[in-house]
């Protein structure tokens, strides 16, 4: 183990080259070793992902209780059928990134591409949807700060609402501000999700990643299943704080 | 060398993933539903909780924890862990300050 | 006086004709390296280059200091001076310093691997961490950011409109270089130990630097939250934070510190590490207690989660939560005193000697030890509440990460220094360099426990005249100390060209680093190593040593 003595030169012979696949890297004794490595490296930056959304929802559990009433009263004002939808479309596209790595690792070229395509689609329904919910929060004045108006809080159109007292109704500035915030976050993971499946795709029609080399594909669907459970959870505490009882 | 996960060698198939799709899908109604029926103190209590019933069987099954090694196991734990202390030793201040607003 | 340093006859001895460092020439071969040893060189350049800054605004600060009156700086250029002195040596100091250079250079050795295991994202750390320090540089110049490195809001969010969002923009940056080097090394650690490299094998420099990691991957993102929150609550003014619209301010709070507190353990148990190695190759003695030190490591990750309203005893938090706070302050002070026991045992009856990784050693024993009783001391509500806020606070912080972990940095780059660069520095100039910097350090931070505990405000650079007699003591302590400081950068520039060359192991140490060539090849090994003995095994080394051949024909 003395290396001080001689120094030889550290190029490989070109028979050991062959004998492992071109994906390895030199730093990596076999192709286990380094898909291992490589997917808990991805559980990690999802552990630092837990905890950056972690800020955002101690933000929310701390207004929730101060505010309660303006809480519900805003949360009642997001569609619950948008929402169900897009919840929905979001865990279809998790079902489809995981098909997906199923034909990664069975060597489907076909079955991944169609599978990486269905979830962009997906991927884009989910925000679409929630462009059109951004838009609609526009239009009523909830949007926080730029043109919130009260008028909806203090003097609602819906019997069965409870008006709110107009410091009560302000508070719902913060409910909003939280739902912009945590689903723009949330969205803003979706966009560069979505940008990295189009390279993915491309990548997997060239045949990257049905030669064996499933990490990337495994990895990537990590991360998206990772946006999915945010979102599993973003639903029932934004949209479905105390909705009002079906008649 | 560190212990292989045993990971690569165990593929799930696409029946699993058919069957964890059919009770995410099961469960997002459920909650929905909930939603509407007042529960009182429970409200939270549920929706939280099928969003965390959700939320493991996706860990679980998308993401193939139930397949992986300990190590890896342990790691989620840690996280979600870490998260929980967060939580609740700030919600410990919150709780125990002005009676008034609670 | 007896020294183990054993170099190699300097007649006929030669650097290794083929290391890392001329693996490869020209600025792109370094600046798109994915070797973790030129990677951890870069971060010594830089890392140097924000220290020094950070010191030279100390430097104003203590100037500033020696008259009571206001009269060298404008108040608010005060309040820029000590942010920026905060910031830059935290964020761009203090937390990168030993996993940055030390332990990039050194982890993969020690486990015996190749290389990290993600070389391209180390290399990306190193350019967040430089991104990072373009930003705060360009607040700096801008005007400054005077809200303190702690951004305590509504101050930061409402009251100030000084480049707040650039610092914090460089800060949030940062965060994610410091963030990705944990991943990098849990990974490492984890997955790319050789064979027969059993966790209960590997040095206590791991172990420290595991824990390290870990607190760096699930405690910086929180604080790349409140940042955005802050960014927000500026640029849209929401009311997170704004008690006027509802928010609460002890919010930021809870979340900054949540991230803060384990960030003060980030950077001591790096240099808790270097000791561990240091202290036990100067006295020739396996560390004692080795599975207490490596879980005390752990424990400290641990425990230093949940710990971080102590920061906040008198800001509003309820009594009941400050007490479970102050107790379970206490208990994370366990761990800390383990290891200085154990590290202290380890001393006795070994064959001591001095050199100068082993000074700065001593330094740290008995200044962390002074700065982490005085924490204890702050952990206790009851005395926090009259001290908090005082020059108690800065006395104790700086007692354990200056003279803490300063010193330890210095110890490990004096220790590893024959090893990076295959060349000796100048032991004498060395030697009273560290004795220097020892007695700058107490002349500059003793009186200011002194002026805390008379009531002296942190954070003003107005005092009432009684207190000017231990200022000037402090002052005068920081010109030596800055020539402590200085004198390594002069005489380690020196030794690259003039040194002594070092050979493989200098020091006779055992860890795995020291039985290959002074400077490393880029792959490190020829041959993965198989380890077969357990940490620090002297007996090994002799048994190794004895029947070694180094010379040829």
């Amino acid at each position: 183990m003395d290396s001080q003595a001689i120094v030889t030169g550290h190029e490989e012979s070109p028979e050991a080259h062959q004998a492992h696949p071109p994906y390895l890297r030199h730093h990596f004794v076999t192709v286990e070793q380094q898909a291992e490595t490589a997917s808990f490296g991805m559980w990690l930056f999802l552990l630092t992902e837990i905890m950056f959304f972690g800020g955002l929802f101690m933000a929310y559990l701390l207004y929730r209780n101060w505010y309660y009433d303006a809480f519900v009263a805003s949360s009642n004002t997001l569609g619950i059928g948008l929402g169900t939808t897009n919840t929905a479309v979001l865990i279809l596209s998790s079902f489809t990134m995981a098909m997906g790595v199923y034909s990664a690792e069975t060597r489907n070229r076909k079955g991944l591409l169609t599978s990486l395509s269905l979830t962009i689609l997906l991927g884009l329904v989910f925000l679409g949807i929630k462009t059109i919910e951004y838009h609609e929060k526009y239009v009523e004045h909830h949007i926080p700060g730029a043109n919130f108006s009260v008028e909806d809080f203090v003097h609602p159109t819906d019997k069965r609402d409870v008006p709110l007292a107009p410091d009560m109704a302000q508070h719902a500035q913060l409910f909003f501000f939280l739902y912009f915030a945590m689903t723009g976050m949330h969205a803003l993971h979706m966009i560069i999700g979505i940008s990295i499946l189009f390279v993915l795709f491309v990548q997997a029609w060239h045949g990257a990643y049905t030669n064996g080399h499933t990490s990337t594909i495994d990895n990537f669907g990590l991360y998206w299943h990772f946006v999915d459970i945010v979102w599993i959870f973003l639903f029932p505490l934004l949209y479905l704080i105390s909705r009002h009882p079906l008649k | 060398m560190s212990t292989p996960t045993g990971h690569e060698h165990h593929i799930v198939g696409p029946k699993i993933y058919l069957l964890i799709l059919c009770a995410l899908l099961v469960l997002t109604a459920t909650t929905t539903g909930a939603a509407f029926i007042n529960m009182g103190v429970f409200s939270p209590i549920v929706a939280l909780g099928i969003a965390c019933i959700k939320a493991v069987l996706v860990i679980l099954f998308f993401m193939h924890i139930r397949y992986s090694s300990k190590v890896l196991m342990l790691t989620v734990a840690a996280g979600f862990f870490t998260f929980l202390v967060l939580i609740t030793m700030t919600l410990c201040d919150y709780i125990s300050r002005a009676w008034g607003l609670w | 006086m007896s020294t183990i340093l054993n170099l190699p006859n300097q007649q006929d001895a030669q650097l290794p004709k083929l290391s890392y460092l001329n693996d490869g020439y020209g600025l792109k071969s370094w600046l798109l390296t994915g070797d973790h040893k030129r990677i951890a060189m870069l971060y010594l350049i830089s890392i140097t280059f924000f220290f020094f800054i950070g010191a030279a605004f100390a430097g104003v600060i203590r100037l500033e200091l020696l008259t009571p009156q206001p009269d060298l700086v404008a108040s608010d250029t005060y309040n820029k001076l000590f942010t920026m002195h905060g910031i830059i040596m935290i964020f761009l100091f203090l937390v990168p310093s030993v996993p940055a250079t030390i332990g990039n250079f050194v982890l993969p050795i020690m486990v015996g691997a190749k290389d990290l295991a993600f070389p391209k994202i180390n290399l990306l750390s190193w350019y967040l961490y430089v991104g990072a320090g373009f930003f705060i540089l360009w607040a700096l110049v801008a005007g400054g950011v005077d809200t303190g490195w702690t951004f305590t809001t509504p101050l930061s969010t409402h009251y100030l409109n000084t480049n707040v969002m650039t610092a914090a923009v460089g800060v949030f940056i940062a965060g994610f270089s410091s963030i990705f080097t944990g991943l990098n090394f849990i990974v490492t650690v984890h997955r790319m130990r050789c064979p027969g490299m059993t966790w209960f094998r590997l040095p206590l420099f791991i172990w420290a630097h595991y824990a390290t990691s870990i607190l760096m991957v699930l405690g910086t993102p929180v604080l790349a939250i409140t940042l955005v929150l802050v960014a927000l609550e500026r640029t849209v003014g929401i009311g997170v934070f704004d008690p006027t619209k509802g928010g609460d301010p002890l919010l930021f709070q809870h979340l900054f510190w949540f991230y803060s507190h384990p960030a003060v353990y980030i950077m001591i148990l790096p240099g808790m590490a270097v000791i561990s190695e240091v202290i036990s190759t100067f006295s020739r003695k396996r560390v004692f207690g080795y599975t207490a030190v490596a879980f005390s490591s752990v424990a400290i990750a641990v425990f230093g989660f949940f710990v971080w309203a102590h920061h906040m005893f008198i800001m509003g938090v309820s009594n009941y939560s400050a007490l479970v706070f102050s107790l379970l302050t206490m208990l994370v002070a366990v761990p800390s005193a383990i290891k200085i026991f154990n590290w202290s045992f380890t001393l006795y009856k070994g064959s001591i000697t001095f050199e100068t990784p082993m000074l700065y050693a001593f330094g740290f024993m008995g200044l962390f030890t002074i700065g982490g009783l005085t924490g204890v001391f702050l952990g206790s509500m009851g005395m926090d509440i009259h001290l908090t806020e005082t020059y108690f606070i800065v006395a104790h912080f700086h007692f354990v990460m200056v003279g803490g972990m300063l010193m330890a940095y210095l110890a490990g780059i004096h220790f590893w220094w024959p090893k990076m660069t295959g060349r000796m520095y100048p032991e004498s100039m060395s030697k009273m360099s560290a004795v220097i910097t020892f007695v700058g350090f107490i002349l500059t931070f003793f009186p200011q426990f002194i002026l805390g505990y008379l009531g002296m405000p942190r954070r003003y650079h107005a005092y009432p005249p009684e207190f000017q007699v231990l200022n000037v003591l402090s002052t005068a302590g920081a010109t030596v100390l800055g020539i402590g400081y200085l004198l390594p950068m002069l005489y380690m520039t020196w030794s690259l060209k003039y040194g002594k060359i070092a050979g493989s192991n200098p020091w006779q140490a055992t860890g795995l680093e020291w039985q290959i060539q002074s400077p490393p090849l880029t792959e490190n090994f020829i041959d993965i190593p198989v380890m077969d003995h357990e940490a620090y095994d002297y007996d090994w080394l002799a048994h190794k040593t004895e029947h070694e051949v180094t010379t040829v024909g």
